[in-house]
């Protein structure tokens, strides 16, 4: 009974040291940025050396990266995804590609972007641009899609995929009927939680494509062009930290107040997404 | 009809995972519209034996396959269109298997995968695997219900009710009672004897007397070697030409 008591107090407080600080975390930026953010903070483009205005073309920035940067890797990511679980027979090569996989995704960020920069920037010519740094975002979340992609695949039943094999599917069939349907959940939520990496990376965007500052017509989704430079909320939040001296006191709190619940909302949708899936969950 | 040609015929069929030797050169053959019992002790290579019978070895990445099976005088081993074959050696496996599917959709999936697409036809096809399965009369007000919530007899009725709903001439069985209970059983060996009147089919089991009750030839399979192969009543006499045949069937074996 007292070991039973001491594992319950030893584990609660574990859950609360790693509950309290995200509390702590967004009360501080709550009570700290609350007070700046408005509707016109979000859609004006920032003035005055960036110590006034609103945080327009960092927002929409950071939205295009991560738009474009997801579409280039979920499908690749995917479909990758589905040949090394479903296809690929277990020989050397097979294992050389999900260690490689495995290797990628603990790349540092700094290295995707320096890879970014020779790859996209320079040697395939796109410069400095919205395109150059979502490939290179898109490069760095591949792996993690793929290794999440893969768990979602294999945490349908072997059986399943036998009782088609028996009655003459082909193992397209079988994917495309049975396997993709149930894994559906698993996937989009390891997708959706690249959304947040990618929204939050800096290193990877600084050199491929990234500006301190740019201005871009307000009140327009259509804003920026692939081959732009564009601004990002992250480096946003760098620059107004680091780069700018004597700007307002709320205003790096109000940037990260604003990335943070848009990453959490994206998690929130993702959590809605899985809930509703799940309870159609067929066995 | 060539009704002395065999239906299936295996010439010295070896089969290895890596290096492991599983099947050591079967040889026997089975006659259109008879029931061969295959009998044996946990791995001796029964359900290795189905396996490559419809070619779902493919699938076990290290099998190597050697000798020769024929089916109707086709070569199995070497035969270019597997999804064909399939639909012609039904395959029934051990534990039941619903596919997360609606109980239609599990009997009308073969099918569909097979190019059929007309719903009359559909329809009529999933009411007489379901009735030859002896399910019918169970789950025909809930059709649109998901398979993999019926009970593990009706789930195995459903099994065989897929088994089936490919048209299938040759029907194997692996141990389809190991999950369900002696009523279901009984009732699944009743469909059994009037599936014979127009299928070949090959009942792996590990309840001998369901071998007797059923099989018209009966085989004794060990470690991989064909011990004993004869008529049902053969076997099982107080005189099999096999004193292993004996001791496995009365229970003495090891």
């Amino acid at each position: 009974m007292r070991r039973e008591l001491v594992a319950r107090i030893v584990l609660g407080a574990m859950v609360a040291a790693m509950v309290l600080p995200l509390l702590a975390i967004i009360a501080y930026l709550v009570a700290k940025g609350a007070p700046l953010i408005s509707l016109k903070f979000l859609t004006t483009n920032p003035t005055h050396g960036m110590r006034e205005g609103g945080i327009w073309s960092a927002l929409l920035g950071t939205i295009y990266l991560v738009v474009i940067a997801l579409a280039v890797s979920a499908p690749i990511g995917v479909l990758c995804a589905v040949y090394l679980n479903e296809y690929a027979k277990d020989n050397w090569l097979t294992r050389m590609i999900n260690l490689a996989v495995v290797n990628l995704a603990g790349v540092p960020s700094i290295v995707h972007a320096l890879f970014g920069l020779g790859a996209f920037v320079l040697f395939a010519g796109i410069g400095r641009s919205i395109l150059a740094a979502s490939l290179t975002l898109a490069i760095m979340t591949l792996p993690v899609i793929i290794a999440s992609t893969k768990e979602a695949l294999a945490a349908v039943p072997m059986s399943f995929r036998e009782a088609c094999w028996n009655v003459g599917a082909s193992r397209w069939q079988t994917i495309w009927s049975i396997v993709l349907p149930n894994s559906l959940s698993g996937i989009l939520t390891g997708v959706i939680l690249q959304v947040s990496r990618t929204a939050g990376e800096t290193a990877p965007i600084m050199f491929t494509g990234a500006v301190f500052f740019k201005k871009i017509q307000s009140g327009t989704l259509f804003a920026y062009s692939l081959t732009d430079q564009c601004m990002a909320l992250s480096m946003h939040l760098y620059t107004v930290t680091t780069q700018v001296t004597n700007a307002p006191e709320p205003l790096p709190y109000a940037i990260a107040l604003v990335l943070l619940g848009a990453v959490l909302a994206v998690n929130a949708a993702s959590i809605v997404v899985r809930s509703l899936l799940r309870s159609r969950k067929k066995w | 009809m060539v009704n002395n040609q065999p239906k299936i015929s295996v010439e010295n069929l070896r089969l290895s995972y890596g290096h492991r030797e599983v099947l050591h050169g079967l040889s026997f053959s089975v006659a259109p519209k008879e029931i061969l019992g295959v009998i044996g002790p946990a791995q001796s290579g029964k359900t290795s034996l189905l396996r490559c019978l419809n070619r779902t070895i493919d699938f076990v990445s290290n099998a190597f396959v050697s000798g020769s099976i024929t089916i109707d005088g086709e070569d199995v081993l070497r035969t270019s269109d597997v999804h064909t074959l399939r639909r012609k050696v039904g395959m029934v496996s051990p534990l039941p298997v619903g596919l997360p599917l609606s109980i239609y959709d599990n009997v009308a999936f073969a099918p569909r995968c097979a190019g059929i697409k007309n719903k009359d036809e559909l329809d009529a096809r999933v009411e007489r695997c379901l009735r030859q399965a002896a399910l019918w009369d169970e789950v025909k007000d809930r059709l649109h219900t998901l398979g993999t919530k019926l009970s593990g007899g009706q789930q195995q009725r459903l099994t065989i009710a897929r088994a089936l709903s490919h048209d299938p001439e040759i029907l194997c069985l692996d141990e389809f009672s190991i999950a369900i209970d002696p009523v279901t059983t009984m009732r699944i060996e009743d469909v059994l004897k009037e599936l014979k009147s127009h299928m070949t089919i090959l009942l792996v089991t590990n309840l001998v007397q369901q071998a007797r009750r059923l099989a018209d030839r009966t085989m004794f399979l060990w470690n991989g070697e064909i011990v004993e192969l004869d008529r049902t009543e053969a076997i099982f006499s107080n005189q099999p030409r096999d004193k292993r045949t004996y001791d496995y069937i009365h229970g003495l074996f090891g």
